[in-house]
């Protein structure tokens, strides 16, 4: 018999029924169920309809308001109105609207909520941003989610492990973000389907705990169940200093069982740029050298990080935001946001024409604050570049770090950032 | 649900997002009535004027894929779509679908034979799909699933393991 994934050995330790090897049905107990504004609502009334009176454990329950938040209209304010109710209802202490919270995913790490072997579930495709924490976030619908809320677990296929091995060390302006983009360019949008994405190997120590973030927020968008980073130094710094115990890393059994292993050398990666439609799209930026782009758009679940707000500040101080392009910088959480401010970024920022959002999902998924026209073309830290993804359906995204959207700011096209760096700044 | 559904195809390629099925504007809406009117606005805006209740999509691979929205299933059914004929699935939609009670079968020979606006039927017991005389078997369904698909979807089936630990 052959060892263990990290997936398989996490699962193993929350399972109630069954085994966890690859393809079998196993029952798991998460450390934690997180719900937004959007999927928090039709679970909420699916968790009645089954006639459930309280959820399983008001204290794992995370419910953030963070899409159509601050709410746009009255529909999306009856929805977090519920949201909160749910919360009130039930005592769920956890419950976060702007100001106080920010974007589900970077808020639940903050929160120390997540650390070395945690399961959350997540009524969002981008659960799997927990990966980075040696964690296994998992996503899933709203109705899934209002049994766990009243079960305190649900069943899932164990998903087959397919090992990414990082090498070397990445050059200027290559971040988490490329790696992820590589990765989903070579396999493909369903590439992982059925499976976790495990990264290790030397190379990961060259990515922060941030980056770590954006590699794992996309493993979605390679199709996979979900995502884990080994853990190291980094992840168990990282939870001391979220105040939580600090617990052993989960690692892989040297001889652990693998549907694939894929090789990436970090020094061989160009940043990366994903066009329109699809995430698996990606080209050297180099390549799009040139592309007009109306908007430029930093934030979001992968990308809205104090590292992404560094680079972008680091391109932007002293420069100024093109003539005729609009740029929306979005902390992902109050706490960056401050952060960012207390750092002078914001200043920064601002003076260079770049509008600062307060942390919402808000134009990444299409719904507010930042909306494409038809015709418009953006680049965008974000995860997903699909037809109308931002807007109108003839509008069209392309995906790149902060740098690289920094940069496509500044030069009102797509431009490698050491270009823009080589530019002259203002005194 | 019933075994027997018959319903006129259509047809969509790969990688049929749920942002497509259902733009992301529209998910502060909940009711079905107003989510179905918006049924794959995102691709094909006249498809809302052509579905009729019971028709059945033939569609490529990685069918729902993206967002976890429920919303895109609940849009689907309420537009009037009874089955869903898929080289593959998206995990997360796949699980949506069978939790709200929307068949999704998978298989590649069907999915890419079965001929535009006309009628095909899909008999959930045998899992088998036929179009004018000809017929293919889709892939089984796991037990889980097929315990969920049972009991009419997962609100019936935890009302039931509810009400066995009361």
């Amino acid at each position: 018999m052959s060892g263990r994934s990290i997936t398989e050995k996490i699962l193993a330790a929350h399972a109630v029924e069954g085994r966890a090897v690859p393809g079998s049905i196993v029952t798991v107990r998460p450390d934690v169920v997180l719900l937004n504004d959007v999927s928090g609502p039709l679970a909420f009334e699916q968790f009645d309809a089954m006639g459930a009176e309280r959820p399983f454990d008001p204290a794992r329950i995370v419910l953030v308001a963070d899409h159509f938040a601050p709410a746009p209209d009255v529909t999306a304010a009856g929805a977090i109105a519920m949201t909160r109710d749910f919360a009130r209802r039930h005592g769920i202490a956890h419950f976060y609207e702007p100001g106080r919270g920010g974007i589900e995913h970077t808020l639940l790490a903050e929160l120390g909520m997540v650390g070395h072997g945690s399961i959350v579930f997540g009524a969002d495709s981008h659960t799997c941003t927990a990966g980075a924490f040696n964690a296994l976030g998992i996503g899933f619908g709203s109705t899934d989610l209002a049994g766990a809320l009243a079960l305190g677990k649900l069943w899932m296929r164990v998903p087959d492990s397919i090992r990414v091995e990082l090498h070397g060390a990445p050059g200027a302006y290559v971040t988490g973000k490329d790696v992820i983009l590589e990765l989903i360019r070579r396999i493909g949008s369903d590439g992982a389907a059925d499976a976790a994405l495990e990264f290790g190997g030397p190379g990961i120590a060259a990515l922060g705990m941030d980056e770590r973030m954006a590699v794992a927020n996309m493993a979605v968008e390679a199709g996979a169940d979900c995502c884990v980073f080994e853990g190291d130094a980094q992840s168990l710094a990282d939870m001391q200093r979220r105040g939580m115990a600090p617990v052993e890393a989960v690692m892989p059994d040297a001889d652990a069982a693998y549907r694939a292993v894929i090789r990436i050398d970090l020094c061989a990666l160009a940043p990366m740029v994903a066009r329109p439609p699809s995430p698996a799209s990606g080209v050297a930026v180099g390549t799009l050298r040139g592309q007009r782009v109306d908007q430029v758009y930093v934030g979001n679940c992968s990308n809205g990080t104090m590292t992404d707000l560094r680079q972008v500040a680091a391109i932007l101080r002293g420069r100024q935001v093109a003539p005729g392009v609009r740029m929306v910088v979005v902390p992902a959480t109050q706490k960056i946001w401050r952060q960012a401010m207390a750092e002078g970024l914001l200043e920064v920022i601002s003076a260079a024409g770049a509008a600062i959002s307060t942390p919402t999902c808000g134009a990444c998924f299409g719904g507010h604050m930042g909306i494409l026209a038809a015709g418009e073309t953006a680049i965008a830290t974000t995860n997903r570049n699909y037809r109308g993804r931002m807007g109108h359906p003839d509008s069209q995204v392309f995906l790149s770090n902060a740098w690289v959207a920094a940069a496509a700011a500044v030069a009102g096209e797509i431009c490698p950032p050491d270009e823009v760096m080589a530019m002259e700044v203002a005194a | 649900m019933s075994a027997l559904l018959t319903g006129r195809v259509h047809r969509f390629g790969d990688e049929v997002n749920t942002d497509v099925i259902l733009p992301g504007r529209y998910l502060a809406l909940r009711k079905p009535e107003e989510l179905g009117k918006h049924c794959l606005e995102g691709l094909d805006p006249d498809f809302i004027h052509r579905v009729r209740p019971g028709d059945i999509l033939a569609v490529g691979r990685n069918f729902g894929c993206g967002s976890s929205r429920e919303h895109a299933v609940i849009a689907l059914k309420a537009a009037g779509v009874a089955g869903i004929v898929a080289v593959s699935a998206a995990r997360i939609f796949f699980r949506n679908a069978v939790n709200l009670g929307l068949p999704v079968l998978l298989c590649a020979e069907a999915a890419a034979s079965l001929r535009e606006g006309e009628e095909a039927s899909i008999d959930l017991d045998a899992m088998a799909i036929a179009q004018g005389g000809r017929d293919w078997t889709a892939a089984p369904l796991g037990a889980e699933v097929r315990a969920i698909l049972a009991a009419g979807g997962l609100v019936p089936r935890v009302r039931q393991a509810l009400g066995a630990a009361a």
